[in-house]
């Protein structure tokens, strides 16, 4: 499993384009005409306090060290403003009401529930998501290496939390991991492998540049 | 969701303004964990969302004099792993623990904690707050009851979800509260109310008021947190006991013994606090006074387990601190 796995992996990257990249062509379009100019979002009302909205208010994101200016109603989650707006699709919408965490990204480092943050709200904090790790990253190996996942669905979310996680204990041991990751579910049942990869990816982190 | 205006104001007294005069004009956001979930499931849908986490100064914890001030924006993470509140009240320490999912403790405020809406299916699923048919009916008591109160008041058959709350009401801690007559505080114990129609809400709060900070005596009292639970991580306990004992060697002076999860408000178990007080704390005691905390519970028909959760509860804070 674990093989063919990785061979998937290195398929893509050979080929450069996956389902996904295709699939995503048309919706690109789309997206790109959510995105706003510097100027416009410069003109938006000035004062903390002005109350915006319910129509479409320039949101400016900082996702993966790139800054994205957009013009979102204040309804739209941080989900969805990846999601729908910016065609970063790994944060999956499972739940949609944060208690699956499949939609799991980083605010300032600091494991969230997308789906459970307005995007108005994410306005400067630095935010990441699975598509900021390098496919070689060592948590993504480490998933791969020890079978921790089925499906796949709640990978991205698992990954993402396991990485903040793992920042910050790179000693854990694989209790230590129950606790840390209890914001995540997996319906395929694979917590015995995601145990295993995240207590090994832990150690393989501490030291590594961009982990 | 249905679509609403968004405002972000910096100081409290902006954030009053920008407040309606009813619960459909207008609602305080904090961590958003559960407001937003109840907007897309359509339970609340407030024209307007007033943000508090830009406010300055509401995110932090202080100590000020012997007392512990605790900001409304404070997350739960932040109280978790506050060195001062570790010291002083363990038992916050461990409520907060008991909220298992690092993602909810990270957005999660403290008084989106104690503000937070029931989690009775009834009510998440449109039947209102009573959780009543389309005569007026209660659902409850002939319905799905398994994690339903024990102890139901009025027609409030649901039970408050706060972790921090009972902890918090043991602790003898006050809200302080912003709205437009000023300030006001209200010890947490008499923050919740019953309500008597589907239109009212849970809290002796009015929609114009925001929760701004939560104080608490640091007295040194002893004081623990123990909560039962069906899965250990990422769900809400069965039933807790949060207690606060003033000891003097092995005897109780004064005691404090709240129950969480049992009711429509977290319950003083003042029968328990009487088998303490005074008294030596000593296994014989710890069994009376658990005994004596469940003592007049009305379990319906699918709950009578959390009777005995409940009792474990008691004695296993309570063990805690002999």
């Amino acid at each position: 499993m674990a093989e063919k796995q990785r061979g998937r992996a290195s398929d893509r990257l050979r080929s450069g384009i996956s389902r996904r990249d295709f699939l995503r062509g048309s919706g690109a379009l789309a997206a790109a005409t959510a995105l706003r100019t510097a100027t416009e979002a410069a003109a938006a009302p000035a004062g903390a306090a002005s109350v915006v909205g319910p129509g479409p208010v320039p949101v400016t994101l900082t996702v993966n060290g790139q800054t994205h200016r957009l013009k979102l109603e204040p309804r739209v989650t941080l989900l969805d403003a990846l999601r729908n707006h910016l065609d970063l699709t790994g944060a999956k919408k499972v739940c949609d009401r944060g208690t699956c965490g499949a939609c799991t990204v980083l605010l300032d480092g600091a494991p969230v529930y997308a789906c459970s943050v307005l995007a108005i709200d994410a306005q400067g904090h630095k935010i990441e998501t699975v598509e900021a790790l390098s496919p070689d990253h060592p948590m993504i190996q480490a998933f791969v290496d020890h079978d921790g996942l089925q499906c796949g669905f709640c990978t991205p979310g698992f990954v993402m939390a396991a990485v903040a996680f793992a920042r910050q204990n790179p000693e854990c041991s694989e209790e230590d991991v129950c606790r840390g990751l209890s914001g995540n579910i997996c319906r395929c049942g694979t917590y015995v492998g995601i145990r295993e990869a995240v207590v090994e990816a832990a150690r393989k982190m501490r030291g590594a540049a961009n982990a | 969701m249905n679509a609403f205006e968004y405002a972000s104001p910096q100081t409290v007294q902006e954030a009053v303004e920008l407040l309606g005069p009813g619960w459909q004009d207008s609602a305080v956001l904090a961590g958003g964990t559960d407001l937003l979930s109840l907007m897309k499931d359509g339970i609340v849908s407030p024209r307007r969302l007033v943000n508090i986490k830009r406010i300055r100064g509401l995110d932090r914890i202080e100590l000020i004099g012997d007392v512990v001030r605790i900001g409304a924006t404070v997350t739960l993470e932040q109280l978790l792993r506050d060195a001062t509140i570790a010291a002083r009240f363990p038992s916050l320490t461990q409520a907060a623990a008991g909220v298992t999912s690092p993602q909810i403790r990270n957005m999660g405020t403290v008084a989106g904690d104690l503000c937070q809406r029931p989690r009775c299916w009834y009510f998440r699923a449109g039947f209102g707050i009573l959780a009543t048919g389309p005569d007026g009916e209660p659902l409850v008591p002939a319905g799905d009851n398994r994690y339903h109160a024990i102890f139901p008041e009025g027609q409030a058959y649901y039970v408050h979800p706060s972790s921090l709350a009972p902890a918090l009401i043991a602790l003898e801690a006050t809200v302080e509260i912003h709205g437009p007559q000023g300030t006001r505080e209200l010890p947490v114990e008499e923050l919740y109310r019953i309500p008597g129609s589907n239109n009212e809400r849970e809290l002796n709060l009015g929609p114009r008021e925001i929760i701004t900070a939560i104080t608490i005596p640091a007295n040194g009292v002893k004081n623990a947190t123990y909560e039962v639970r069906q899965r250990q991580l990422l769900d809400w306990p069965l039933a807790t006991a949060s207690v606060a004992l003033r000891l003097s060697g092995r005897k109780v002076v004064s005691a404090r013994v709240v129950l969480g999860h049992v009711g429509p408000r977290p319950r003083r178990a003042t029968g328990a606090e009487a088998v303490l007080n005074g008294a030596e704390l000593n296994e014989q005691r710890i069994e009376a006074a658990a005994r004596a905390a469940v003592q007049g519970a009305r379990p319906l028909s699918r709950n009578g387990y959390k009777v005995q959760l409940a009792q474990v509860a008691v004695k296993r804070a309570l063990a805690s601190l002999a």
